[in-house]
């Protein structure tokens, strides 16, 4: 089964424990500064929105890429960046329609999520289940659920 | 070794930043923010220093554990000797400020000296320097932030700030950082206003990565969060109503101060309740709670997200209160509310916010208007000298009074000096519910005993977050105790005086002592930082702290008989509820206190205390 990073943003908080999860499994550090994974405060609205790359089936970033940078792992299905083959051109940035690949300029090249291999840490650090990996067929499942559940039977128990 | 082992010292009087390295020595005793900073401050300044004269330091500092995930690792605190009290103020805030600053590599930043002019501190890394504020005096926290993120050209730039109450010198105006979080007691905005330092803007790119045992610190810090989330307040109380949770609960015990203290139960006190916050409004059909809110690490989230009414009179006219921004906690919904006897729920939330806007205490500034209602009704203030009426139960006049004061218009300007002084000016200084010049918070002494030897002792004035012993009187964390009764509770605020001043000095936020104790705290603390992190450790240094604290209050003139309560605490009993008949018992307690302290009768650490904590 192919899995899915979702984000429930209704759930989120604002720890930022998620980004610290994603800058220590990529880096080895705490640095929010370094997370692929981003929240974002609509403070007058009230409303915190944790925002990653969907990893797209048709991936704009991989389409764009002039030197075969970005390759799709079998195993996840995320779009991977190949540091060594990358070299910072950033036109994948500008291809991407959702902002989710970005540049680093310490390294030079570009950084994207890449599912952590399997096992994404934002998920597992998150504390409310705003970020869940889930059956990639079936995001909808909990919202269908929630929403199955108030559907009303009460006619047909009364016919 | 989770901290940087670097601070920022800034002279404002010569406009100079300069790096410095962490007294590790200091650090190995004092562990960080709360202690660490104020050993630095012990070390540097007089204690009978002008808190508002250039010669007084104030120095914001984060703990190891600040800008790590560790559960709510993302605090900070400000430490300065206090205007309000003249005594040290440590002021702990959260939001997302204190782990920008530890990620931009900084322990803490000493603000010596005065500058000629306003001027606010950039950091971004390494890259530290004092800029032109011009443009800046005059304008609210909420502004200032929005300003300065703009012309950073960085949204993620974090931003703490004074309003105009800490400009105006109001003796109870504290440091607003990411709009709604403060360092909020005894204040420490004013110290900041004094210094013409208007805001502290970081950007931290360089992370935390001087973990010790990075392994071993995610198990701790995985295995105390588990705690966090199967505890019956932290896992469910907290998120869902935040501290306001508490607002029935004390009421039913009868010891929600009321009317500036003259009752101990307070009739409207569910309409301002926790539960009130979901319900939804008849006006216009929507909650007063939009939604918890987080600090950074925060797995607990008991933060409140509000918004109000916008047909409401107190906002009718005013869109800038018309968005989401922050609620009421349980001591602001008491102090507005309660305190001056308005239920008015929205009313409360806009005097709330304007709190947050210009950078206000709600607790003592809500006390203080508790006592200028209750000199209204004596005749000892009128309207004309306060320009509006104002009897308890006026939810206008707390909008108003909040107005003026935050604005430094007209009576304003007396309400801002606190209830001591407003007390004592127009003559009735035993009207001011306060210790060492500052208000007591939410808990009356008399229906809770522990909570009024805490607030007597309280090394930076009346304060309930020094020894939350209403988590064992009220909620039976960790051992329930009768409240009622003074027995046992001199060892009981030891204990948690103690332990306190560890959690203050980690990084972390006291409210997860609901769940942990120090043994959840250590692991974290020994696999995070180097050096010997035992329970046995932790607790000299808790000690060691308290009384260092104490030693400095000594030494600015503070004696015995600044450890006592408001006099209508131990002469007008309760009137109704549980603790109907008692006053408080803290002429008993106190004694007792000392000894177990190791203190002389006079409140003065004994030489072989001092000996043992290494003083």
């Amino acid at each position: 089964m192919q899995k899915s990073l979702y984000i429930d943003a209704n759930k989120c908080t604002g720890c930022l424990q998620c980004e610290m999860a994603c800058s220590y499994e990529n880096y080895g550090i705490f640095n929010t500064a370094k997370s692929r994974i981003k929240i974002f405060d609509f403070e007058h609205e009230g409303r915190k929105v944790p925002y990653t790359c969907t990893q797209c089936a048709e991936a704009w970033c991989l389409n764009a890429c002039p030197v075969e940078a970005i390759s799709i792992d079998a195993a996840t299905g995320a779009k991977v960046i190949n540091e060594s083959t990358c070299v910072g051109c950033k036109v994948c940035t500008i291809a991407c329609p959702f902002g989710t690949v970005n540049y680093v300029a310490d390294t030079g090249k570009v950084q994207k999520c890449d599912l952590c291999g399997g096992d994404p840490a934002c998920a597992t650090a998150c504390p409310t289940g705003a970020i869940t990996f889930v059956d990639s067929d079936w995001t909808g499942f909990d919202k269908m659920r929630a929403w199955a559940g108030k559907t009303d039977n009460a006619a047909r128990a009364s016919a | 070794m989770a901290w940087t082992k670097k601070i920022l010292r800034v002279d404002l009087t010569k406009g100079t930043c300069k790096s410095e390295p962490l007294n590790m020595e200091w650090a190995q005793q004092y562990l960080g923010q709360r202690g660490l900073a104020t050993k630095y401050f012990v070390e540097e300044v007089d204690p009978k220093v002008d808190p508002l004269s250039p010669a007084n330091k104030m120095i914001m500092a984060t703990g190891p554990l600040t800008g790590t995930p560790a559960s709510t690792g993302g605090r900070y605190s400000v430490i300065t000797k206090g205007p309000l009290t003249g005594a040290i103020a440590c002021s702990n805030s959260g939001g997302y400020f204190g782990a920008e600053l530890k990620f931009a590599g900084w322990d803490m930043v000493v603000f010596e000296g005065k500058s000629a002019k306003p001027v606010y501190l950039s950091i971004e890394d390494d890259k530290v320097e004092l800029r032109d504020a011009a443009h800046l005096w005059g304008k609210t926290t909420w502004q200032t932030e929005e300003i300065i993120k703009k012309s950073h050209q960085d949204p993620q730039t974090r931003v703490c700030s004074i309003g105009r109450a800490g400009e105006n010198g109001v003796l109870f105006s504290c440091i607003v950082n990411d709009l709604h979080r403060a360092a909020g007691r005894s204040g420490v905005g004013a110290v900041m206003g004094s210094k013409n330092l208007k805001a502290v803007a970081v950007r931290g790119t360089s992370g935390t990565a001087t973990i010790k045992d990075p392994k071993a610190f995610m198990a701790a810090t995985v295995a105390a969060k588990k705690v966090l989330a199967d505890n019956a307040v932290t896992g469910q109380g907290l998120p869902k109503y935040g501290t306001q949770v508490l607002m029935n609960v004390i009421n039913e015990m009868g010891a929600l101060p009321t009317r500036n203290a003259k009752e101990v139960q307070f009739e409207g006190a569910r309409n301002i309740s926790g539960e009130a916050m979901h319900e939804k409004r008849p006006t216009d059909g929507k909650a007063n709670l939009v939604t918890n809110n987080a600090c950074f690490g925060c797995t607990i989230a008991c933060g409140r997200i509000s918004q109000v009414d916008k047909n409401h009179w107190s906002v009718v006219n005013n869109p800038k209160y018309w968005g989401a921004s922050g609620g009421l906690e349980y001591e602001a919904a008491w102090a507005l509310g309660a305190a001056a006897g308005v239920d008015d729920l929205d009313a409360l939330t806009v005097a709330n916010m304007m709190c947050n806007e210009d950078g206000m205490d709600p607790i003592t500034f809500g006390a203080t208007i508790g006592a200028a209602m209750e000199l209204y009704t004596l005749g000892a203030l009128t309207k004309e000298q306060i320009g509006i009426e104002a009897p308890f139960n006026s939810a206008q006049a707390v909008v108003e009074m909040t107005r003026m004061t935050a604005e430094g218009r007209g009576f304003g300007k007396e309400l801002g000096l606190g209830s001591k002084r407003l007390t004592a000016k127009y003559g009735h200084p035993d009207l001011s519910m306060s210790v060492k010049g500052q208000e007591f918070p939410a808990y009356d002494p008399r229906g809770i005993q522990g909570m009024g030897l805490t607030y007597a002792t309280s090394n930076r004035g009346a304060c309930h977050l020094r020894s939350y012993t209403v988590a064992s009187e009220v909620l039976g964390i960790p051992v329930k105790t009768d409240p009622l009764v003074t027995d046992g509770k001199a060892g009981l605020v030891i204990a948690f005086q103690d332990a306190t001043a560890v959690f203050d000095s980690a990084g972390i936020c006291i409210f997860t002592s609901f769940a942990w104790s120090l043994a959840d705290v250590q692991p974290q603390l020994a696999a995070a930082c180097e050096g010997d992190w035992s329970m046995e450790k932790l607790a000299l240094v808790g000690e060691r702290i308290w009384n260092m604290e104490r030693q400095f209050n000594n030494a600015a003139g503070f004696t015995a008989k600044d450890d006592d309560l408001p006099k209508r605490m131990k002469t007008e009993a309760a009137k109704t509820g549980p603790a109907k008949g008692l006053v408080s018992g803290i002429d008993k307690m106190l004694p007792e206190y000392y000894k177990a302290r190791g203190w002389t009768t006079g409140g003065v650490p004994e030489k072989e205390t001092l000996a043992r904590l290494g003083l």
